[in-house]
């Protein structure tokens, strides 16, 4: 593990109490989003985000399958992360670490639960053909947030999604069926302040993460807390306002890169 | 399997509209990532692939270290997005073997004595995959090592010729490399012309071997001035008089 | 001042002959000509072509001033982390303290920063390091940054004159490490604009004019302050 200076840690302390990030930034101003699609011709649907310098591809490729036994007439959906070698020189290669797991899980709800994808429109033959949806996030470089450089590239990549159908000769290729997508935007707490967007200094002397999915009512769809530390209600509040002023924000920037 | 397909016509012009001794496009940046200490962006055809490097530093686990020069790890490694099937992540045989392959093409070039103890390791992820990836993976490898600064002798290109119906060609697209006869995929160290890497299937005689030998080679020596024109392309503006 | 144009080269690229030149730092020599082993500047002194790396890791020579940060605390020493291929090994008797054994950790842990010189290499580039020396010490307060090693030299300057200029013009403490790390000490405006400036001379630091260019920059910056 590439090990952290403390007086690195203690100077970003000491900006955090004069209300200042080592960035620049404000504790509630994102880094700059870049957002392309269709950068993976092979995919039936790709993007390609970054916050900061943190980079991720997302994938998307459907196939037909059988349903769960539960939910017969509903298409599929799965979710997987690879944090690959080359995003970190703390990455190791081999089988997914609670890391990459928690990443793919937390996006992966973040589609399933909010019901982006509809999908009881994908069902083919009802208890017996289904779309299945695979969406795969490759991590390119990591530099702090990746669940919002993740999450973000799967609701670009799902949003120029075309069903394979001709591939299967189940007709013509059309666009994945979506609902409003909710975004989510993470903050990090350290020494009793609050930030969003960690860079990836920050996210190294974090205490506590809380990421916050927002859709466009302003409702809350999802939340996940993380790391050993805590936050106190106020906190709590604070980062949900912030995340939803940001999470408007990029969500006009999504439909922008999309042409909507 | 009989194809109906006329991958190449009477007047040697391809699927694509090449003649035999033509290479799809290839686009190099050098310097693509942060982290990383040397990278990669190639497409090729339809491929691509972004390589990043990571060294010299310490080989973990101790007992791989060697005392006498760094230890490379090149892995090559294909997104499940990348290909028509998704292909399930994680190495498998294929992928584990072109890693082999690649790395002890690396291991020839670089100066690995200056390292003792020490590994270089070059991640090669396929982002989109059509045919001839590991030749654009060994290619990117070269330019992601440049890249990072590590000494080498010579930066490796890479380049495939085939057979396709009774044809010798260079550099085979999709459709050739899966209905083609033969699939001969190459990496040189351009300055000395020493061969790094080679591999062969399919069907060849000596004499189309021969042809399709000099093809690879000639088409390794194309690549090997676009890789250069990227390096510099990318570390000019640095020297460049305010 | 001749202005010589500074020539990229690449490995591989072909820079002299044996017979009329020697081959300096970054080279290799084979059939009798020199060629280039890495990606760089050529600059040739003293008949001597050699290469200066625009990347890569820290190639320690013995005598540097290095700032090392501490990975792991052992039972007779610490093994710290300064920038090179491989992690430096600080011994229990090369520190100002008496050490037990088994006790280091109460002195020097995992994070801890120290301002170093580099003591040995051996044939198997082995690194030691001591803190044996009244201008070495564990670093407390300030922040720690990161360049390019190649970039040192412009960053101190000819007989340290850029590090005397930015000290002229901005209130602080600046410790410029052979390695490539920077340790800055001041309040968070000072850091700010000495983080700042360094950026600046990375990004040009094979230019030429540089200098003057930074003084102008400097000045006008204090010149806004007051």
């Amino acid at each position: 593990m590439t090990v952290v200076p403390i007086i690195k840690r203690d100077y970003i302390w000491k900006l955090a109490e004069q209300g200042k990030r080592v960035d620049g930034r404000k504790f509630d101003e994102f880094r700059k989003i870049e957002i392309e699609t269709g950068v993976v011709n092979k995919a039936e649907g790709s993007a390609r985000v970054k916050i900061g310098n943190t980079q991720v591809i997302a994938g998307i490729k459907m196939d037909v399958g059988e349903p769960y036994s539960d939910s017969p007439d509903s298409g599929v959906m799965t979710t997987a992360a690879e944090l690959i070698p080359m995003a970190s020189p703390d990455f190791e290669a081999g089988p997914p670490r609670e890391d990459a797991i928690e990443l793919a899980r937390v996006v992966d709800r973040g589609v399933r639960e909010s019901g982006v994808i509809e999908v009881d429109k994908l069902c083919i033959e009802p208890g017996e053909k289904v779309w299945i949806v695979f969406i795969d996030l490759h991590i390119l470089d990591y530099d702090g947030n990746l669940f919002d450089a993740a999450s973000l590239a799967s609701l670009a990549a799902l949003s120029t999604t075309k069903v394979p159908a001709e591939r299967f000769e189940l007709g013509e290729n059309y666009p994945i069926p979506l609902k409003e997508p909710p975004i989510s935007c993470t903050s990090v707490k350290f020494n009793n302040v609050v930030v969003i967007d960690p860079s990836l200094d920050e996210e190294e002397i974090a205490d506590a993460r809380l990421t916050v999915a927002t859709d466009t009512n302003g409702d809350l769809r999802a939340m996940q807390k993380g790391l050993n530390g805590s936050f106190t209600k106020e906190e709590i509040q604070k980062v949900i306002k912030a995340s939803m002023d940001n999470g408007r924000e990029i969500r006009k920037q999504l439909y922008k890169s999309i042409g909507k | 399997m009989e194809s109906d397909i006329k991958l190449i016509d009477n007047n040697g012009k391809r699927l694509d509209g090449r003649s035999e001794g033509d290479l799809r496009n290839i686009k190099i940046e050098a310097g693509v990532l942060h982290r990383a200490d040397g990278s990669c962006y190639l497409e090729w055809g339809g491929n691509k692939v972004l390589v990043a490097v990571y060294g010299p530093r310490e080989a973990i686990p101790r007992h791989s270290q060697n005392p006498l020069r760094a230890i490379v790890n090149a892995r090559y490694n294909m997104a499940a997005f990348s290909v028509e099937d998704r292909k399930r992540p994680g190495p498998d045989r294929r992928s584990r073997e072109i890693s082999k392959v690649i790395s002890e093409a690396l291991e020839k070039v670089i100066l690995t004595e200056q390292f003792p103890r020490a590994a270089i390791d070059v991640n090669i992820e396929v982002l989109d995959a059509e045919a001839g990836t590991r030749c654009a993976g060994l290619t990117a490898a070269g330019v992601a090592l440049a890249d990072a600064g590590i000494p080498m002798k010579d930066i490796p290109a890479s380049c495939a010729a085939g057979k396709i119906q009774g044809n010798v060609v260079v550099d085979l697209g999709k459709e050739e490399d899966n209905f083609g006869d033969a699939d001969l995929p190459i990496g040189i160290s351009p300055r000395t012309g020493e061969i790094l890497l080679l591999q062969m299937d399919g069907h060849l005689t000596l004499e189309e071997f021969n042809k399709a030998f000099d093809y690879a080679i000639e088409g390794c020596h194309k690549v090997s001035e676009i890789q250069k024109k990227a390096i510099l392309e990318k570390y000019q503006s640095v020297v460049e008089e305010k | 001042m001749q202005k010589e144009k500074r020539k990229i080269v690449i490995p591989s690229q072909i820079l002299g002959d044996i017979k009329s030149k020697k081959s300096g730092r970054g080279t290799f020599v084979e059939n009798g000509k020199i060629f280039s082993g890495i990606l760089g500047i050529e600059m040739e002194n003293d008949n001597y072509i050699n290469v200066v790396p625009i990347k890569g890791r820290y190639d320690p020579s013995i005598g540097d001033f290095v700032i090392g940060i501490v990975e792991e605390a052992l039972g007779s020493g610490w093994l710290v982390n300064i920038n090179a291929s491989s992690p430096a090994l600080l011994h229990q008797n090369e520190v100002p303290w008496k050490v037990e054994f088994g006790d280091t950790e109460r002195y020097l842990n995992h994070g801890d920063s120290i301002m170093a010189k580099v003591l040995s290499i051996d044939e198997s580039k082995k690194l030691q390091i001591t803190l044996n020396d009244r201008n070495l010490y564990k670093i407390k307060g300030g922040y720690i940054t990161d360049v390019e090693p190649s970039r040192v030299p412009r960053i101190i300057g000819k007989k340290g004159s850029m590090l005397s200029l930015i000290k002229k013009y901005i209130r602080c403490r600046i410790f410029v490490g052979q390695n490539g790390r920077i340790w800055v000490d001041g309040d968070t405006d000072s850091i700010e604009n000495v983080l700042q400036t360094i950026r600046i001379i990375e990004d040009e630091s094979v230019t030429f004019g540089l200098t003057d260019r930074i003084e102008k920059m400097l000045k006008k910056d204090a010149k806004d302050v007051q």
